[in-house]
Order: C-alpha cells, then sequence, then structure tokens
C-alpha cells in the first residue's frame, strides 16, 4: 500500500481519484461482522458533524453499529454507563465537549483521558489537494502527552492573590510517549521524530521529558531524531513547515504547537486525530480548537463535518476496515477538491448537509 | 498574620503604581523637554551588537535625536555585587537613566552566575515585554495584514525556575501567578492600547483547564478594562488563539498574555512578520524604566563582516523613542527604515538582498 506521504502527491499527479491499492487486502472469516462504536455526539456543532458521520456510514453500509450516548461538557463526571459502553467497544467516535470556563468544573475531555489512560493525542495535519492556504507541503504528525504535564489540575490558592499550579513531568509517562511516537513513525514509514520542549528555562521538567525521548531514539537507529525549542518552533511552523516530520510534545506544548500547525494546514475543521492508549482509542476532530463551534454555527448548520469523516476513516482503518476507509477518505478529498462544496472556513457558504450530500455522492 | 503582611505590602505596591494617576512616571521626568539632551545607557553587546549599534547612533545623529549615549559593556569577570558579567554600575546606570538600549548579548557558558538577561530582569524589575508586530511593507512574507503588539509579563508564571525531583523520575514545575503583577502587566497593556489609539485588548489564557492560575489573570485583567470603557476587551483560549492567528492575524490588535503563552506567541508573531531579526522589543520595568533590546542572537559568524541586519535594533529603538514621547522622530526614523526596506535596493543578507550594513545604514540616513 502506498505510504500515506505519497498518496497526496500521486493524488495530485493523477486526474483521477482512485484508492491506490495494488495487492488487497485479505480478511479473515468473520471479519466482516459489525462492530459496535460508541458515539458521544457533544455540545455545540457535535450532533452536527456526528450525524453527518452516521450519514456517510450508513450510506456506505460500513459494519459499525452506533451506541448513542447523550453527554454535555457541563456534567460533573462521565456518567457511568459511557464509560462502561467505551471500554466495552474500545473505540468512541466523539464530538466536541464544551469545557465551561471557571466554575470548578473539571474538564470532561480530561476526565475521558485520565480514566481510560489515552496517553497519546494524535493530529494529522496535511495540506488537503484543492484547498488553498499559504503553507504547501505540510504533513505533520503532532503526538501530544495527554495525561500530564501542566493539565495535571493541581493548583491552590497559598495565600490571597497568590496562585499556584503544578506541572508535573514523569519519567513513565514521558517514556511511553516517546515510544507511541518512534513506533508510529516506524509503522507508517516517517523519516524523523522532534521532540518539541523549552529545557533551557525548565531544565528539569522537560530535561527529563528530552532524557527519556533521547533513549527511545537510540533504539530506532533508522529514524532521525531533533530536538527544538517551543517558541522557535512556533516560529519555524509559520515560516518554514516543510521541514517537520513527526512531532512529540508534552501537553501544553502539544496543544499550541498542534492547532497551530492545523491552522496553516487548513484549519482545525479538517484535520483528524484522536486520543489512544494501550486498550481503547477514541476518534474526535484533531485540534481542539473550535470542536465545540459558535452558535451561529449550531443555528445556521454550517459546521465543517470533514475533520470527523476523515477522523472515521481514521477509526475504520483501525478498526481494520481499510476498504471502506479508503473510500470515505476518497470521497471526502474529491469534494474539497471540487470546491464546489466547502462550508465557510474553508472560503465557502455551503451547510453542513450539503457536503455530507456531496460525499455520499461522490461514494463509488 | 503572614497573610496581613502580604496584603499590606501588595497595597503600598499599588497605591505605587496607581498614584501617578494612570500615567506612567516615564512623563513626570524633568527632561521630558525635548530641547533637553536625554541620556540613554546602551549596551552593545557581543557579535553583531557594535555594528548595529553603531548604525543606530549614526541615524539618531542624522535625524537629530536629543539623546545622548552611556555604553557599558558586559565585563569579562563576574561581578559579585550582580552575580553576572553585568557590573553594578551598568544596572545603575540604566536605573538613573530609565532609558536603554541592549543589543544582543550571549550569555558565557558556564557556572556560577546568572545570565545576563535574567540578572536584567530581576535586578531592573522588568515586567512586561512589548513586541509591535507589523508586516514591513516590501518585505513579503506569507502575512502581509499583521499588526499586533503582544505584551507578555516577565517575572513569573512558568519561568519561576522553582522545579525539584520529588522521586527519581518524578519532576515538579511550579507555576506562579499573583495578583500583584497581573494587574501590572493589565494596567500597562491599557495604558499602552490608549497612548497608542489600539481599540481592542485580547487576554490570552487556558482557564478552562488551569482555572486558579489562568482565572485569576483574567480576573485582574477584567478589573483593569472596566477603568477603560473605550477598549474593548475580549479574552481567547490559547489554542483559538494560535489556530486564529495563524489563519487571520488581522482579528488581533493587543494581545496580554502570562509569561509562557507570551514566549510562544511572542515569537510566533515574530514569525509571522519575517523572523526575530526584523522584530523591535520592549522591556518595561518598575518606575518607568525601559529597555528596548534587539531579540535575535548574535550572530558571531557574520560578527565584524558589516553583513548584519540593524533594522531589529533599529525598530527597537524607534519604541525607546515612542516611549519618551519623542513621537515626530520616532514617525521620521520609522517611516524611513520602512521605506527603505520597500524600496528594495539596499537589503542586507537576511532579507534577500546583499547590501553592507553602512549601505543599508547611509540609505536609512538618505530617507530621513
Amino acid at each position: 500500500m502506498a505510504s500515506r506521504r505519497a498518496q497526496p502527491l500521486l493524488r495530485r499527479l493523477s486526474a483521477q481519484l482512485t484508492p491506490t491499492r495494488s495487492v488487497t487486502y485479505m480478511p479473515r472469516p468473520g471479519d466482516g461482522a459489525p462492530r459496535t462504536v460508541t458515539l458521544i455526539p457533544g455540545d455545540g456543532i457535535g450532533p452536527l458533524v456526528t450525524g453527518a458521520v452516521e450519514q456517510v456510514m450508513d450510506a456506505m453500509h460500513a459494519p459499525v453499529i452506533f451506541e448513542k450516548f447523550d453527554c454535555h461538557g457541563d456534567m460533573k463526571v462521565v456518567p457511568p454507563q459511557v464509560m462502561e459502553s467505551i471500554k466495552r467497544n474500545k473505540v468512541c467516535l466523539k464530538g466536541g465537549l464544551m469545557t465551561p470556563m471557571g466554575g470548578g468544573v473539571s474538564s470532561l475531555n480530561l476526565q475521558l483521558r485520565k480514566e481510560l489512560d489515552l496517553y497519546a493525542s494524535l493530529v494529522n495535519c496535511f495540506n488537503l489537494p484543492g484547498l488553498p492556504t499559504r503553507h504547501d507541503n505540510v504533513d505533520i504528525v503532532v503526538i501530544r502527552e495527554n495525561t500530564e504535564g501542566e493539565y495535571a489540575g493541581l493548583e491552590h490558592e497559598v495565600v490571597p492573590g497568590v496562585v499556584e499550579s503544578l506541572k508535573v513531568i514523569t519519567k513513565f509517562c514521558s517514556e511511553r510517549i516517546a515510544k507511541y511516537a518512534f513506533e508510529y513513525a516506524y509503522l507508517n514509514n516517517r523519516r524523523m521524530v522532534t521532540a518539541v520542549h523549552k529545557a533551557n528555562i525548565m531544565k528539569l521538567a522537560d530535561g527529563l521529558f528530552l532524557e527519556s525521548c533521547r533513549e527511545v531514539a537510540s533504539k530506532y537507529p533508522g529514524i532521525k531524531y531533533n530536538e527544538i525549542i517551543v517558541d522557535n518552533c512556533c516560529m519555524q511552523l509559520v515560516s518554514k513547515p516543510e521541514q517537520f516530520d513527526v512531532m512529540v510534545t508534552p501537553n501544553l506544548y502539544g496543544n499550541l504547537v498542534a492547532n497551530t500547525a492545523a491552522g496553516i494546514a487548513g484549519g482545525t475543521g479538517v484535520m483528524p486525530g484522536g486520543n489512544v492508549g494501550a486498550d481503547h482509542a477514541i476518534f474526535e476532530q484533531g485540534a481542539s480548537a473550535g470542536n465545540v463551534g459558535k452558535t451561529e454555527l449550531v443555528e445556521q448548520k454550517k459546521a465543517n463535518p470533514v475533520a470527523l469523516l476523515l477522523s472515521s476513516a481514521m477509526m475504520l482503518r483501525h478498526l481494520q476496515f481499510p476498504s471502506f476507509a479508503d473510500r470515505l477518505e476518497t470521497a471526502v478529498e474529491s469534494v474539497i477538491l471540487e470546491g464546489k462544496y466547502r462550508t465557510k472556513d474553508l472560503g465557502g457558504s455551503s451547510t453542513t448537509q450539503e457536503v455530507v450530500d456531496a460525499v455520499i455522492a461522490k461514494l463509488d | 498574620m503572614a497573610s496581613r503582611i502580604v496584603k499590606r505590602v501588595l497595597q503600598n505596591r499599588a497605591g505605587n503604581i496607581f498614584s501617578a494617576g494612570g500615567a506612567f512616571p516615564s512623563i513626570q521626568r524633568s527632561f521630558s523637554s525635548s530641547s533637553d539632551l536625554i541620556t540613554a545607557t546602551l549596551f552593545p553587546g557581543d557579535g553583531i551588537g557594535p555594528e548595529i549599534a553603531e548604525s543606530v547612533k549614526q541615524v539618531f545623529r542624522i535625524a537629530e535625536v536629543p539623546i545622548q549615549w552611556e555604553e557599558h559593556f558586559v565585563g569579562t569577570e563576574v561581578d559579585p555585587r550582580t552575580q553576572s558579567f553585568l557590573t553594578w554600575e551598568s544596572l545603575e546606570s540604566v536605573r538613573r537613566n530609565k532609558i536603554g538600549l541592549k543589543g544582543p548579548m550571549a550569555t558565557p557558558i558556564g557556572k556560577g552566575h546568572r545570565s545576563l538577561n535574567l540578572t536584567l530582569r530581576k535586578e531592573l524589575n522588568l515586567y512586561a515585554n512589548v513586541r509591535p508586530c507589523y508586516s514591513l511593507p516590501g518585505y513579503k512574507t506569507r502575512y502581509d495584514d499583521v499588526d499586533l503588539v503582544t505584551i507578555r509579563e516577565n517575572t513569573e508564571g512558568e519561568y519561576s525556575g522553582l522545579e525539584h525531583q520529588v522521586v527519581r523520575g518524578v519532576v515538579e514545575s511550579i507555576k506562579i501567578i499573583t495578583r500583584q503583577a497581573s494587574l501590572r502587566v493589565a494596567e500597562y497593556a491599557f495604558h499602552y492600547a490608549k497612548a497608542h489609539g489600539r481599540e481592542r485588548v485580547s487576554a490570552i489564557h487556558k482557564a478552562n483547564i488551569m482555572q486558579k492560575t489562568d482565572g485569576l489573570f483574567l480576573k485582574c485583567c477584567r478589573e483593569v478594562a472596566e477603568k477603560y470603557p473605550e477598549i474593548k476587551y475580549e479574552e481567547v483560549v490559547i489554542d483559538n488563539c494560535c489556530m486564529m492567528l495563524v489563519k487571520n492575524p488581522a482579528l488581533f490588535d493587543v494581545l496580554v498574555m502570562p509569561n509562557l503563552y507570551g514566549d510562544i506567541i511572542s515569537d510566533l508573531c515574530a514569525g509571522l512578520i519575517g523572523g526575530l531579526g526584523l522584530t523591535p522589543s520592549c522591556n518595561i520595568g518598575e518606575g518607568g524604566v525601559a529597555l528596548a533590546e534587539a531579540v535575535h542572537g548574535s550572530a558571531p559568524d557574520i560578527a565584524g563582516k558589516n553583513k548584519a541586519n540593524p533594522t531589529a535594533l533599529l525598530l527597537s529603538s524607534v519604541s525607546m523613542l515612542r516611549h519618551l514621547e519623542l513621537h515626530d522622530k520616532a514617525d521620521r526614523i520609522q517611516n524611513a527604515i520602512l521605506d527603505t526596506i520597500a524600496e528594495g535596493k539596499y537589503r542586507t543578507a537576511d532579507l534577500g538582498g546583499s547590501s553592507s550594513t553602512s549601505d543599508f545604514t547611509k540609505a536609512i540616513c538618505d530617507h530621513l
């Protein structure tokens, strides 16, 4: 199967968009039995875009059954039946969950990640053929540590007017995220892994992260490894993004770098991604900015479903249904290439439903 | 008991900040009339520093800016009074003049002394770093319509340097946000916005996750915003901010942020307009001290070869002039620089041309 990197290039060269599989995939008997996947529509534009995925899956007759659950960002904890369902099905597709400001409610997104130990968050930022952006040749995968770092949630007020927040970095978590990043690069034919850090200032914390990355790098001699300071990294992303391949980062920097990379490649409305742990995986819009959307988007039903559609293609591959994944991806990319049906963030004015109908029409 | 003492200290500090009635002490100085000469401290720095400092001096001379320079150099031995290579006299000079310009300084590697930038920051209590980022007409980058100012809190936050190893393999780093520092930088941000005719101030935060720390920062910004009803105030989560900056930088005007986010966002904005070689920067300290600086490195490989680009230091000196309220001189010099770059005939190597530092400086002087 052609490598992920070559696919956009091939598609640009050939006028037709056909799946580039030369040798067929041989399943085991019984692999076609439908898999149950937990579906959390979420808040804001979440129900719109997850509805889009349901429609497309239906049209493809994909062997996926969705178990829908109602979950909103202002709930105090994730409902136990949702947790149980995800633990049973092992795969979940989710729309954005709003995290309320202040108020002492901890983010449901974080709760899900901590409870299921989804320690790696992955966002694939790449140029979509036909979508004009300021930067070309972008094909970056940002792998972000998801459980500790600055988001440990350990804050307290020392005296009135002075607040402390603890950032925790452990060797265990840094090592496993580094291992995941290199393993991902190895399995996906990626050439280079870049560690993003601020170890010149936070010598012990980010120093520990870097040490773990270096140790793991030595076990993969075929993959190049380098390190970059986070402020320089952001500067390079906006001027020369083609130099980056796979990036591994701690929690907070990962958030910023992923959103920046998604922004330069076309916006967070089109970048797929997900969170994965040893046993479970949750697929959602890659970068977190705008995954709940503004109220006008919800009212006018103009949210961009592309990110979640591409994430569901990732999910289909994860479930070992590569042919359905290829068909879905091809259909979405040809709709973007054509340019007739694009939502507002891509420069058009279509509604979500129009884009979905266009994708279904392009499914072969 | 401890909290009462802290409260009293905070109130005293707050009194000092607001006693000048919102105007910053720089205006009250006795030499604010343009006919008097203002003494300013100049740190040429290392590497290309002396050459570009010479450019600045030349441009100021031709433009007849009423500034006389007091030059100080980084010493070769550690001064025990400051525990760094910067001497006590240099720091006293800045404290006395209240205005300074600093070239790039390379901190020598080794132990037993503090980094030069850290020394300056701590000793002069430089609490806000201001970087105006605007697209230079004539120097094309992928972004043409950038016109924003990033104001970053410079003393606390994630860079407090308080880290320790709890047990083997577990490290904690402490991020501190105080009401006093947040109020100070918010006050400066709104004052700057008002003084420079800016319409909007956006506070950048991650208060949905770091509720108490960034929440406190936001509360302070809101308090200050109420005192400036003519300036629009909004709050943007940092991941949204990053995305919006790379998609459409025209959405932002003045950004005020805590330390870490400020570091990243200000470098991102510098990247949008062409890199650190073109970005001016100014550090504001307590008591109206302003130290403008060039944030790029000292480039030892091109030092002494007359190839360096003095734009960053020149634009920083322009922001220094604006701080001194010498707006007409500042405008003249800024326009001369922008015209020279826009014209395209004289450009240094990093902008794609082949002029030398002295040619470029001369072209600017001709444009004055």
